[in-house]
């Protein structure tokens, strides 16, 4: 390890930019002759459209344009991009969305028009001024209720607002195991809808270039490319290479900005119509109202173990609330990113999950941090840990009694995933020491002095990073590749140009990627600059979600770098007179192998683009893409313990420890990865504790502000215990395995089932997330009557 | 925002005259509350008048008899007087609980009052206190000022100039914080205020209110023990997604009985 190679604990460069302000947003860019877009919204989540009334607004000051969805035909719907096929063979029922309403509305908020005008007060003016004809319909808001008999109907095309209905795993041979087993248990929950809140807002400013035919989007997005090519290929707005996407400093996604919305192809397209660069930012009200919102699950789960303890089967029901329509990425969420993760860490027989996607009138559902993962590890360990106080067994023992032993590597899942490597048992030794595991019984006693109730959960999760190899994706549905590119380039001086397909919206790639320059290639970690974002300047590139910038984002580097240093090689021999084979490459440095003739890579570099001494048939230049499939996922895993008090008096719950131990693999800069720990247990703590989408019955989102949408605050999580024990990845280049999403998908079991540990004591035996004051106290009464 | 006349008043006189002249004109405090209301365009004043430039609206002074706010007080100057914390710590304490740094720094006493949110914190002081509001025209009791539902005793052309707070004995207010925004759920203020013992409790219902029950309880014997088995009906209580009315009564017995144990 070098000073600010791979493993060294840089400080992020990127955080001085951000935190003096001086970082370029979307909403920082600024445009001559720019104007402003504003949605008109419709207040009503089920609702015929008759008419939309355009003319008083169209003739306020101001006004450039007023488009409606009738007016954007030519204009291809939205997409889902992950095909199912369903429990019959037959493909999911994807309903027509257009970019603006046409007939109807189906959420609250979904966009009926756009006022295009001069400044962003007139465009509100005139918007507040579009009369619409709304003929109000029931809603349908209860996924568990949406495919029941009698429910409104929100798609012809999707009959009993049923997207489609999918399994995994073979129920005839699950439910004989069942049959036969010494104990089942069983529980039914759902995972809370969460709005994902990152800190700036979707925004995007359009462009259209007439003399060059040109469009240009700047856009708050996670993989600009993926945006280019969805808007060239299914919405036909321009070719490709007509088509820029550039997403600068991004302030968070979450997963909220992968997807393709409405606003955005709304823009790209009339800013050529009303040859003016258009902007439109999201206020916190539109995003509580239109960025995706994530999980929403309601399952029944089962475990079947026998007399020892032993993991037989597995049996998960889930409806899954797709809301009004399927989002970019929504159909994969609650099916090959939740049930293929069932198996957990353990080495259950057989599983079987049934999967109902349904529609309702509510704004679409999509991954968000984790996505699907945290449903599965949920559904996982919270039926693990109720099994282990049904049958009486200590929680970490029972769970080292089923773990996938460190042997068994590569090991087949039942749900048809292959677990590369992994230390579980290690991970849960090493957490139950940071936990203090021995004195918990003694702080429980303290707690009861005090009146409190204190209650301990474990979370033993896994899930699968570094997505994705792409043909295994192709196979299950996915419409695009899943690979990731890197170019590296030299300049004449010897500093670098990183470019990667990948995005930084939070991730600090432009650390931690200029730490895998400097490693491979021996250049200093200053000399190294990371550029991304802008698809006229990078190769093309899938963007960031999923944990895989540092498992196939990095490993496309790792690819390049070894093409630089080939490359080199031939340089350097040419120079130093010797053969290619005797030249060796450490530290930056070409050296004849038991010389010490020696070349810098710096000095390689300037003959390549001086080349007056050079190899013959070389082409000059030192500028190395590479393209990197992934052979698998990676899978990291872990165990956190968390540790709650209670009052019974008030319901408030408090995280006084939390202990988290994770394999990542290899790490390249454990202060970035203790940092995407830190932020995504808060989040996990977020949907456990205190994150609620509530809609009420005529589908109004009842939690659409700060007021009554509770973010995790600093004084709502304690200092964590972190600990790592990383098991190398066989299968990339780097051994990393994916660090983004774990805390996310961890801590909800882990607090959860804490808070039930602590409640049991006073016969409470179940409570949905997030455990707010006031269910824990109306449980408590409940258990009381 | 819609578009306003943007007045800076030099004087309480000047700024009452505007509003009194103009029932669409609006007085700004702390901007805490009402720029929120503008930029969410739930607003549409004529005029809006700054009461920021006004010399003198803002001290804090204690004497024998009590401690007087000035209207234009942030919450972080009251939570941070050396004054109200030798007088009256509990209101020192209260204050340093409203919102988060930024909101105190800027909300002021004049404007939480005048907006008398069912769930803001100080009318549990005022009138748990028995404080005296004064305006540029009259002085009006804390129980006579809050009326309902943000509603007030204000008049149109009525400005908060000051509250007067009299000493008072053991005194404490305990708050059961909103999750998502941190106002009160339930908030208690107990006091041995001057005029006897009072009981106040705010976010629990539409308005401000006074529990005779506990006082009495209170009066009689000064210890938590006294009000822990007393609860208030939840018939009228505020419900919302984060605690019914049923929550909220038994709350304001618990948060009653915790404010009693930290006044001592
Ligand atoms: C994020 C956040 C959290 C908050 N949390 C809490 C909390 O926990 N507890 C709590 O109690 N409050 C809380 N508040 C409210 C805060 O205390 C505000 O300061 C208060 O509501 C209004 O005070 P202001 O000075 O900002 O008034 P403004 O917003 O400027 O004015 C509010 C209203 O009062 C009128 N007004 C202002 N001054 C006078 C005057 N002198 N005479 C007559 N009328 C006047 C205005 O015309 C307006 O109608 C919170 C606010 C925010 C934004």
């Amino acid at each position: 390890m070098t000073e600010q190679g791979i493993g060294a604990a840089v400080a992020r460069r990127e955080d001085r930019r951000f935190v003096t302000g001086q970082g370029h947003y979307t909403d920082d860019i600024n445009r001559r002759g720019q104007t402003y877009a504003c949605f008109v919204r419709s207040p009503h989540a089920h609702a015929t459209l008759n008419g939309v009334d355009t003319a008083a607004a169209g003739a306020m000051p101001g006004v450039r344009a007023i488009f409606v969805g009738e007016d954007m035909a030519e204009v291809g719907p939205l997409i889902c991009g992950w095909a199912i096929t369903d429990v019959n063979g037959e493909p999911f029922r994807a309903p027509p969305h257009p970019a603006l309403a046409i007939g109807k509305v189906n959420y609250a908020g979904e966009a009926v028009a756009v006022v295009i005008a001069d400044t962003l007060e007139q465009a509100k003016d005139a918007a507040a001024a579009v009369e619409v004809d709304y003929g109000l319909l029931d809603a349908v808001v209860d996924p568990a209720q949406a495919t029941a008999g009698g429910q409104p109907q929100i798609h012809e095309a999707a009959p009993g607002n049923l997207s489609f209905e999918w399994a995994l795993g073979d129920k005839a041979a699950v439910d004989a195991v069942f049959d036969g087993a010494a104990h089942v248990t069983s529980l039914e929950f759902a995972n809370n809808r969460l709005v994902p809140n990152a800190m700036e807002p979707r925004a995007c400013v359009a462009e259209y270039d007439a003399g060059s035919g040109e469009h240009t989007l700047h856009i708050a997005s996670q993989n600009p490319h993926v945006h280019r090519l969805v808007m060239s290929a299914f919405h036909g707005l321009a070719p490709e290479h007509k088509l820029r996407v550039v997403a600068p400093d991004v302030g968070g996604g979450f997963g909220s900005k992968i997807f393709i919305y409405a606003e955005e192809v709304v823009l790209t397209w009339a800013a050529s119509r009303v040859r003016r660069p258009i902007k439109w930012t999201a206020e916190r009200s539109e995003s509580f109202l239109t960025d995706a919102h994530g999980r929403d699950h309601v399952t029944t789960a089962e475990l079947a173990l026998d007399s020892d303890g032993k993991f037989l089967a597995m049996r998960v029901d889930t409806t899954a609330n797709m809301g009004a329509y399927l989002s970019t990425f929504a159909s994969a969420v609650p099916t090959y990113l939740y049930a293929t993760l069932l198996a957990g860490q353990y080495t259950t027989g057989g599983i079987y999950c049934n999967v109902k996607a349904v529609f309702t009138n509510t704004v679409p559902v999509d991954a968000y941090r984790g996505a699907g993962r945290p449903e599965a590890a949920y559904v996982v360990e919270r039926l693990v840990e109720a099994a282990a106080a049904e049958t009486g067994r200590d929680p970490a023992d029972l769970r080292k009694t089923n773990f996938v032993p460190t042997d068994a590597f590569p090991y087949e899942t039942p749900v048809i995933m292959q677990y590369d490597c992994g230390d579980f048992a290690g991970s849960m030794d090493q957490a139950l020491d940071l936990a203090g595991y021995g004195g918990f019984q003694a702080r429980k006693a303290e707690s009861k002095a005090g009146g409190r109730l204190r209650g301990i959960g474990f979370s033993s999760y896994i899930e699968a990073c570094g997505v994705a190899p792409s043909a295994a994706a192709g196979s299950l549905g996915a419409g695009v590749g899943l690979w990731e590119s890197a170019n590296i380039r030299f300049n004449p001086t010897g500093n670098v140009q990183l470019f990667t397909g990948c995005h930084s919206h939070g991730q600090g790639h432009e650390t931690a990627y200029a730490q895998i320059v400097a490693d491979k290639l021996g250049v200093p970690y200053e000399q190294v600059e990371v550029i991304h974002g802008d698809s006229s300047k990078i190769p093309f590139g899938m963007g960031t979600y999923g944990s895989r910038s540092a498992a196939v984002g990095g490993s496309a580097i790792v690819k390049a770098a070894d093409k630089v240093i080939e490359k080199g090689r031939k340089i350097a021999a040419h120079t130093l007179e010797a053969s290619e084979d005797d030249i060796e490459f450490a530290g930056g440095n070409f050296t004849v192998k038991g010389t010490d003739k020696a070349m810098n890579i710096a000095e390689v570099a300037f003959t390549a683009y001086v080349p007056h001494n050079y190899p013959e048939g070389l082409e000059p230049g030192l500028d190395e893409t590479a393209f990197y499939d992934p052979l698998n996922f990676s899978f990291p895993a872990g165990t956190h313990i968390c540790e709650v008090e209670v009052d019974p008096e008030t319901g408030s719950v408090s995280i006084e420890r939390y202990a988290a131990v994770d394999d990542f693999g290899v790490l390249i800069n454990p202060l970035i990865v203790e940092g995407q720990v830190h932020g995504g247990i808060g989040q996990g703590v977020g949907q456990a504790m205190l994150e609620h989408a509530v809609y009420d019955g005529a589908g109004q989102l009842v939690s659409g502000s700060y007021m009554d949408y509770t973010m995790p605050r600093a004084d709502d999580v304690p200092s964590y215990d972190v600990g790592f024990n990383g098991v190398p990845s066989p299968l990339n280049p780097l051994g990393v395995k994916g660090c983004g999403e774990a805390g996310a998908i961890a801590a909800p079991a882990a607090v959860m089932n804490a808070v039930h540990d602590a409640l049991r004591d006073v016969g409470v035996g179940h409570i949905e997330m997030p455990a707010t004051p006031l269910r824990v106290w109306q449980a408590i009464q409940d258990a009381a009557a | 925002m819609y578009n306003f006349e943007y007045k800076k008043a030099g004087s309480v006189d000047e700024a009452a005259g505007i509003v009194g002249a103009d029932d669409e004109a609006k007085l700004l405090a702390g901007g805490m509350t009402y720029i929120p209301t503008l930029k969410q365009r739930l607003a549409a004043p004529t005029t809006v008048v700054d009461l920021n430039g006004v010399g003198g609206m803002d001290g804090i002074s204690a004497d024998g008899n009590g401690v007087t706010v000035g209207a234009m007080a942030r919450h972080a100057a009251v939570a941070a007087s050396a004054e109200v914390a030798a007088a009256i710590p509990a209101l020192a304490d209260l204050a340093s609980h409203i919102g988060d740094p930024q909101v105190r720094n800027r909300g002021t006493i004049g404007g939480s009052i005048a907006n008398n949110d069912p769930a803001a914190d100080y009318p549990a002081a005022l009138v748990g206190l028995g404080a005296t509001v004064q305006t540029n025209k009259r002085t009006i009791a804390a129980d006579d000022f809050f009326t309902g539902l943000f509603e007030t005793a204000l008049g149109q052309d009525e400005i908060v100039t000051a509250v007067s707070f009299p000493r008072a004995g053991k005194a404490a207010y305990m708050k059961f914080p909103n999750p998502a925004s941190r106002y009160a759920i339930v908030g208690v203020f107990v006091a041995q205020a001057a005029d006897g013992v009072r009981v106040a409790v705010t976010g629990a219902g539409p308005c401000v209110f006074r529990v005779a029950e506990m006082e009495a309880a209170l009066a009689a014997n000064w210890s938590a023990d006294s009000v822990a088995g007393l609860g208030i009906s939840a018939d009228g209580l505020n419900e919302d997604i984060h605690a019914s009315a049923e929550y909220r009564a038994h709350l304001v017995t618990v948060m009653a009985k915790r404010a009693v144990a930290k006044a001592g």
